[in-house]
């Protein structure tokens, strides 16, 4: 057996297409991207050197800090607004409601349908003049809120992170839920004895208790803020005059209609740095909080 | 005071305000899809003027048979299966058998080359998009240009679960198959696979969930019709019927129906899959 399982040959055999796959595709173009964005390349013309220059220039490009400060704002409002509401529910479902599996199957429908679905039916909502939202508004007699929602510069961000938020907010209780369920019976029975009151048994007993779940929603949530794309590629493409852009989407438009390879990759490689250092931040925030 | 025989954490009955707050929020979540299940059986006359919200009142089926007909929706579900259940399929098998390799069997770069599947935990489609676009360029215009990035991403967290369950595992079983005189591919075939099962299903789930719904690769991917997914294919054809909003609720029904059905057959399986995907993210 011993022998059997220092075979080479076996073990090449197991390992290697797995690894290939991944380092062929995942991995080595990462690199690739690294050195893309120390070119100015148009993808058809050789592409030539030119150092650091597509990062200094992102640095300066009040286009992209106007989308990267609109991704911010989104992992603001999911971090702040999202996941307290989605503890709430979690803390409620937790605490054994009638009806408590239906609602958190109800909750969770939508995290399993595609953002592009989401995306799509959400432009229905929004239509200016059939869309449920203006009906709704105007059957409820307030036709001056009425508005044009993905049209006007002032309200598509909002109008693009409303379904996004809403999207998730099952998934983020879920979270929540579950492994509030997973804390053991002696720990909340002693609490039970001691004569701990609901809100002490959320706040001092559960919340204590899933803190590494609650850092990974944190994380979750501000990383699909910043790498978010589909939703607003589809409701708004960024506008209007990039009103609701951020960091994906002006890759995006970067890769295929100016065809600035170099400077889409650049901003490709700024957001998985970005996206690292939030990761990190936030686990630093938690050590802290968990050491206290 | 009546106690509930499922574990009930505080033991305290709910409020009035807390219930008007769960039955609002099920509202919010659920009236989007019930109103576009409502006007994707619908013509625009009821749905822009007579009966916005309340149900149909001439079912207009026929917006289904026209998103099969004059839509492609029909390839469009085809395109997602065959990308999906390869996706599920090749990254199980990959990914268990590196599983394997990686906490069984003995060699130097084991924890190595564990460690380099790990790093895809943090990587992300977007720092890859245009290498991927440039470098599949030969296979642009077929299944692969998709099945081989999802399962490229999907593998880290496959691998991630897989060792820590089969870490978990006793090796009595192993050790008997070999006394047996059963040669280690055969092994891994009778024993292993069989053995990770649990975990084997957790992972379909999650791969089919992301796969499925992928929409960024499936857009800059594939730009022949015949191949589009139904994330992207859904997508063109809301924008090619955008004034008949009958046809293009019938084409998110329709895009919707496979991962809800799916939902209401392995809710619990689904929801618990990833709280475990969450929980070793």
């Amino acid at each position: 057996m011993e022998r059997a399982l220092r075979d080479k040959k076996a073990i090449l055999f197991f390992v290697l297409p797995a690894l290939i796959w991944f380092v062929a595709i995942a991995l080595l173009p990462v690199l690739q991207s690294v050195r893309y964005s120390l070119l100015k390349w148009d993808g058809i013309t050789q592409g030539k050197y030119v150092g650091l220059a597509n990062y200094t220039e992102l640095l300066g490009d009040g286009l992209f800090w106007n989308a990267l400060w609109h991704s911010l704002i989104l992992a603001g409002a999911s971090v702040f607004i999202q996941l307290p509401i989605s503890m709430l529910l979690a803390m409620i479902l937790v605490n054994g409601v009638k009806g408590e599996t239906l609602y958190r199957n109800i909750f969770f429908v939508p995290v399993i349908i595609s953002s592009s679905v989401i995306a799509n039916l959400w432009m229905k909502v929004y239509h200016p003049s059939y869309g449920l939202l203006n009906t709704l508004l105007g059957n409820l007699g307030l036709t001056a809120w009425q508005h044009e929602w993905l049209g006007s510069t002032d309200s598509a961000l909002i109008a693009c992170f409303v379904p996004m938020v809403w999207q998730y907010i099952g998934y983020h209780m879920l979270l929540y839920y579950s492994s509030a369920k997973a804390i053991s019976e002696d720990i909340l029975e002693a609490a039970r004895v001691d004569g701990a009151n609901k809100r002490q048994m959320v706040f001092s007993i559960i919340i204590p208790q899933i803190v590494p779940m609650i850092k990974a929603s944190v994380i979750f949530a501000i990383i699909g803020s910043l790498k978010s794309f589909d939703m607003i590629q589809i409701l708004t493409k960024g506008g209007p005059v990039h009103a609701s852009e951020v960091p994906s989407l002006m890759m995006y438009i970067n890769i295929f209609t100016t065809r600035r390879y170099g400077y889409a990759s650049a901003i490709a490689i700024f957001i998985i740095v970005e996206c690292l250092v939030f990761t990190l931040l936030v686990q630093r925030v938690f050590g802290r909080w968990q050491n206290d | 005071m009546k106690m509930k025989a499922n574990k009930n954490l505080l033991k305290t009955r709910t409020s009035p305000v807390m219930t008007v707050f769960l039955v609002l929020v099920a509202l919010i979540q659920l009236f989007p899809l019930y109103w576009m299940f409502m006007f994707s059986l619908k013509d625009n006359k009821e749905i822009f003027g007579a009966n916005p919200m309340g149900l149909p009142r001439a079912w207009q089926w026929g917006n289904y048979s026209k998103i099969f007909t004059a839509g492609n929706m029909g390839l469009y579900l085809l395109n997602s299966v065959i990308v999906t259940a390869s996706t599920i399929l090749l990254t199980l098998l990959l990914s268990a058998m590196a599983t394997y390799a990686i906490v069984r069997m003995k060699w130097k770069l084991s924890k190595l080359v564990y460690n380099i599947f790990l790093v895809g935990m943090m990587l992300s489609v977007q720092a890859v998009m245009l290498p991927l676009y440039i470098n599949l360029q030969p296979i642009l215009s077929t299944h692969w240009a998709l099945i081989l990035p999802y399962v490229a991403f999907a593998m880290p967290q496959a691998i991630l679960l897989m060792v820590g369950s089969l870490e978990a595992l006793p090796k009595e079983m192993e050790e008997a198959a070999f006394i047996d005189g059963a040669n280690i591919y055969r092994l891994f075939y009778v024993i292993i696979l069989p053995m990770l099962a649990p975990i084997l299903s957790t992972v379909a789930i999650l791969t089919f969930l992301s796969s499925w719904n992928e929409y960024m690769l499936a857009l800059v991917f594939i730009s022949t019709d015949k191949l589009k997914t139904v994330t992207v294919g859904v997508n063109d054809m809301v924008g090619k019927y955008s004034t008949k909003w009958g046809v293009v609720g019938a084409g998110l029904t329709v895009a919707t129906l496979p991962t809800l059905i799916m939902y209401a057959l392995l809710s619990k399986n689904i929801t618990n899959s990833l709280a475990m995907g969450a929980v070793k993210g």
